[in-house]
């Protein structure tokens, strides 16, 4: 037993060559893996909210405000543009960490939260012309549906931009390297699923009447 | 088999290395050539709605658009292409049972 | 060796500092006390103290049925208000459901998963601890319903609208919904890390098709875990908005169809069955055999068996409906795989019975609870059967034939097989056996009871006895059943009683040298958890075990003579670990699980009482979530070799801790 304190351990090479401890049977990452079944379970939960959204959608009464009244689809194709961006932005800040360029990574970081900061205040200010025009969360089946999807989309992307501050921050302070890539890997992979999701919200809530 | 109590002496640089070489990552390049197709992609959405498309030819149409934007981003920003099967199977899962599910529910209240 | 993780909390990727996290905290280093309790993140404490809190809430759900059977002893009852009535039927099944069988499972779950599959450890202790402190806030967040006002009273499934704030004007529905989210956070998350533990941390040669019955059904489990919770989480949501924020998802007035949130409950509420009856399955697999001194028959059909249930139950959750007007289609289609899904559990009885057959059984207590539990849950699946045909499901719902269905399988299935699992491991997790003769008579209590209970409450419902009523008055038949299942309530009571008395005479009379240790293989078992020292040391395994077959300790305690007859090779002393390797490197303790989990409770008041509450508990929860984060996995003071676990990233902790809560706030 080495008395030395370790703070990074060792690399995958060893695979197979001792019997030591109880690394990865499969091979994979363990955080990785986990991230994946956070996600796979996140698709329950917005498929949950999109069902309810589209089984509500068409219930208001008549002369009630409705998705015809509000949605403006130059504006939010525009922010929903700037959000698929941030996903190659996202990619592009692994792919610089991965080659250990942590200058490069942080660039990225900060612009992938920025363009996410973008998509919020588009929402933000969405929300709020939505409520002028009369759609409250209570006004009506619509409005209640409509709000608590997109709402629950806007959170998770908040969310994502908290974790990419604090990793910019890490990263600033010389926290972040190469050899914690995968961390950045995973926050990635939790940014995309925000933005996939995006992409289904986009077409079947605001694209297919 | 060794004991538990054996060690490694490993530095952090070894470490990346082994990391950064564990799987064929594009290039960056190709992740822009990929966003421009995404971008393609949105803007054909996009236009649907300029060009009146209505019913169900406009659902023809941009539910597949829809699913191979799904799809690349999984697959190539998410690196579901490149990594394990294992995380694919997961994630796949997830995706499938929502999507059966929630559309048996919807088929029940007569939704389509 | 396959991978050893670098640790993925932002580590500097230097030299470690040395400091306390956010300087909040020194690293715990309690070995013994509360303190060490409170901060563990040693999977086989976090299952002790699931079991515990598991019993506790039982000690609870049973004092409120205990009060429905005394109110219905009697024509007329007049113990209880209707009101109260409501919350405490209500209440009795959502603690029984969400507080006792789910943990007692999750109890299971997180003591033996690791130890069966060979591992330090589960993947993420410190996400382990949190899952544990999570249900704990979450299930005493509920129980403090009845401190502000009372329980929530809308029945466990919680109809819409009658759970509306026109129809459910107390907080009870309130509490209701909030603390089942904060339960659901913590298995949800435990459901990711035991997933993970399961697929990834096998020890070497331990593949899919060798792991033990007992680990595949925690783990198929687990996966219906992870599906149906965000489900639940999503109809609870739309119940608290409607209710907090006058959002319209249940008001029909505004167009709303209350059908949804039964969809929504169901498809959650089924799965859930199968989570809570699974790990009982798999708990009687292990009972079975090592009773039988065979090995289990049909491994692979019990294995596939059990990952059929997990698929079929996600088809068949309108069963639950047929009287809700889903159409005679929806009805037709559900019916048949209602059908359909008595087949893998018919094929797992028969194999119970196939591993019985020709073996040289003992009637030891355990073997006694796990005999029972194939014939009580073939009660109750039958009488499941017969709800498939939904034109006689539409007389029996809502009737307390349906109530003797479900407590055939929950208590005669579920905690009977709970009951045959505390026996069983009891010396492996305290070093010591719980005396037989009380545990007969705990047994047999618990049999004669159950069935007295639980029996004629078939024929009451066939009567036409509504479940829910408060009362009913004489003359229609009801009251010689009624008072000989409320007298098999208080035999129940008798029969939980002797468990305690069991188990407080027998730690004293271990404490006092009258009992000898148990040693590690008292039941010459099977699997792996018995090839170590008992009660497990901290670290499980002095070294990796490589394992070459199914029942892997079995073989290395058996051999075959020239003759090819089955003779002992070596005693469970001489093959079990000793447990006394002091060089293993164990994960470090941490304040912030309990942190974070705190945090929650916080909201759930804000939201019921005062908005300004939920921000304490926001920053407790955001800045338990930085201070886990920035704590690094292991104590840098303490010198270690190798890091055996990766701890969660910033993304894991934020996004699961923070992805489900953080849009409550």
């Amino acid at each position: 037993m080495a008395d030395v304190a370790v703070a990074t351990h060792a690399p995958a090479e060893h695979a197979g060559d001792d019997g030591h401890g109880h690394g990865a049977s499969t091979g994979i990452s363990n955080t990785k893996l986990a991230m994946w079944l956070f996600l796979g379970s996140e698709c329950l939960l917005f498929g949950g909210l999109i069902s309810t959204y589209l089984l509500y959608k068409n219930r208001i009464a008549e002369g009630s405000i409705g998705p015809k009244d509000v949605f403006d689809i130059p504006f939010t194709s525009a922010s929903s543009f700037v959000l698929l961006m941030s996903s190659l932005t996202m990619v592009l800040a692994l792919s610089a960490i991965q080659r250990g360029d942590e200058r490069a990574n942080r660039v990225w970081l900060l612009t992938t939260a920025v363009l996410g900061s973008i998509f919020i205040g588009g929402q933000i200010y969405e929300f709020t012309g939505f409520y002028r025009e009369g759609l409250g969360y209570t006004t009506n089946i619509f409005g209640s549906a409509f709000y608590t999807l997109t709402g629950f989309h806007g959170v998770h992307v908040s969310i994502g931009i908290i974790m990419l501050m604090s990793l910019f921050v890490r990263s600033y302070r010389g926290h972040l390297h190469q050899a914690q890539a995968e961390t950045v890997e995973i926050i990635g992979l939790y940014w995309h699923f925000v933005d996939v999701v995006w992409i289904v919200i986009f077409t079947i809530v605001y694209l297919i009447p | 088999m060794s004991t538990v109590s054996e060690t490694h002496d490993v530095s952090p640089a070894a470490s990346g290395d082994a990391h950064a070489g564990a799987h064929d990552h594009p290039s960056d390049l190709k992740y822009v050539k990929i966003a421009i197709i995404l971008a393609v992609l949105t803007a054909a959405e996009v236009s649907t709605y300029t060009f009146d498309i209505t019913g169900g030819l406009l659902v023809a149409i941009l539910i597949p658009m829809m699913i191979v934007k799904f799809a690349i981003v999984a697959g190539y920003f998410m690196h579901l292409k490149f990594d394990s099967k294992m995380f694919t199977t997961m994630f796949v899962a997830g995706l499938t049972f929502a999507v059966s599910v929630y559309c048996v529910l919807l088929t029940i209240f007569e939704f389509w | 060796m396959a991978i050893i993780e670098q640790p993925l909390a932002i580590g500097t990727g230097r030299a470690p500092e040395v400091r306390s996290p956010l300087g909040v905290f020194a690293r715990p280093t309690a070995k013994g006390g509360w303190r060490s309790w409170v901060t563990t993140v040693d999977h086989k404490k976090i299952g002790i103290m699931y079991g515990a809190a598991g019993l506790v809430f039982f000690l609870v759900g049973g004092i409120e049925a205990l009060l429905i059977r005394i109110q219905l002893a009697r024509p007329d009852g007049s113990l209880l208000s209707a009101e109260t009535y409501n919350q405490i039927y209500t209440m009795h099944g959502v603690t029984m459901i969400f507080l006792v069988a789910m943990p007692l499972g999750a109890a299971f779950s997180n003591y033996f998963i690791p130890l069966q599959v060979g591992a330090r450890d589960v993947a993420f202790p410190r996400l382990n601890a949190f899952s544990f402190w999570c249900f704990l806030v979450g299930g005493l967040f509920l129980s403090s319903s009845w401190i502000f006002g009372g329980g929530a009273d809308g029945g466990w499934f919680a109809y819409a609208p009658n759970t509306g704030v026109a129809y459910s004007p107390g907080h009870g529905m309130d509490f209701y919904a909030l603390g089942l989210q904060i339960t659901g956070i913590a298995s949800l998350v435990g459901a990711i890390n035991l997933i993970t533990t399961v697929l990834n941390m096998r020890t070497k040669g331990m593949s899919l098709m060798r792991m033990p019955v007992l680990t595949w059904m925690l783990l198929v489990t687990q996966f219906l875990l992870l599906f149906a919770i965000p489900v639940i989480t999503v109809a609870l949501f739309l119940l608290t908005f409607d209710r907090r924020f006058g959002a319209n998802f249940f008001r029909v007035e505004a167009g709303a169809d209350p059908l949804l949130w039964q969809h929504l409950f169901w498809i959650f509420g089924h799965p859930e069955v199968y989570v809570l009856v699974l790990p009982a399955f798999g708990i009687v697999s292990e009972i079975i055999p090592t009773f039988s001194r065979k090995p289990i028959f049909g491994y692979s059909f019990m294995v596939g068996s059990g990952i059929a249930i997990g698929f079929m139950g996600w088809g068949v959750w309108a069963h639950h409906m047929f009287v809700s007007g889903i159409g005679p289609l929806s009805v037709t289609a559900f019916s048949l795989s209602t059908m359909f899904i008595a087949v893998p559990t018919g094929v797992k009885i028969l194999n119970w019975l196939a591993t019985m057959w020709g073996g040289r059984l003992r009637f030891e207590v355990p073997m006694l609870y796990a005999i029972a539990v194939p014939a009580m849950f073939t009660i109750g699946g039958l009488s499941g059967v017969t709800h498939s045909v939904s034109p006689a499901d539409t007389q029996q719902t809502d009737t307390y034939y349906i109530v003797a269905h479900f407590h055939y399988v929950v208590f005669g299935g579920i905690i009977m097989a709970f009951y045959g699992g505390f026996y069983f491991w009891w010396p492996k997790i305290f070093g010591y056996k719980l005396d037989s003769k009380l545990g007969k008579v705990n047994f047999w209590l618990q049999l004669i009871g159950m069935n007295m209970t639980f029996g004629p409450m078939h024929i009451l419902g066939l009567q036409g006895m509504s479940r829910r009523i408060d009362h009913y008055s004489p003359g229609f038949g009801f009251e010689f059943w009624n008072l000989i299942v409320s007298i098999g309530a208080f035999i129940i009571a008798l029969s939980v009683a002797s468990f305690l008395v069991n188990v407080v005479l027998s730690t004293v009379r271990y404490k006092r040298g009258l009992i000898p240790p148990a040693g590690p293989d008292p039941w010459d078992a099977r699997s792996l958890e018995w090839m170590t020292a008992s009660p497990v040391p901290e670290h499980n395994f002095d070294e990796e075990i490589e394992v070459r077959g199914l029942d892997e300790f079995w073989h290395r305690k058996y051999g075959y003579d020239k003759d090819h007859k089955v003779v002992r090779i070596a005693t469970g002393e001489e093959v079990a670990h000793k447990g006394d390797n002091k060089n293993v490197h164990l994960p470090s303790p941490s304040y912030w699980p309990l942190v974070v989990a705190l945090g929650l409770p916080l909201i759930g008041y804000g939201l019921i009482f005062n908005l300004l509450l939920t921000i304490p508990g926001a920053i407790l929860l955001l800045g338990g979530v930085y201070g886990w984060v920035m704590e690094p996995p292991d104590d840098p003071n303490k010198a270690h070799g190798h890091d055996d676990h990766d701890d969660p990233s910033p993304g894991l902790a934020l996004a699961s801790v923070g992805a489900e809560e953080v849009g409550n706030g």
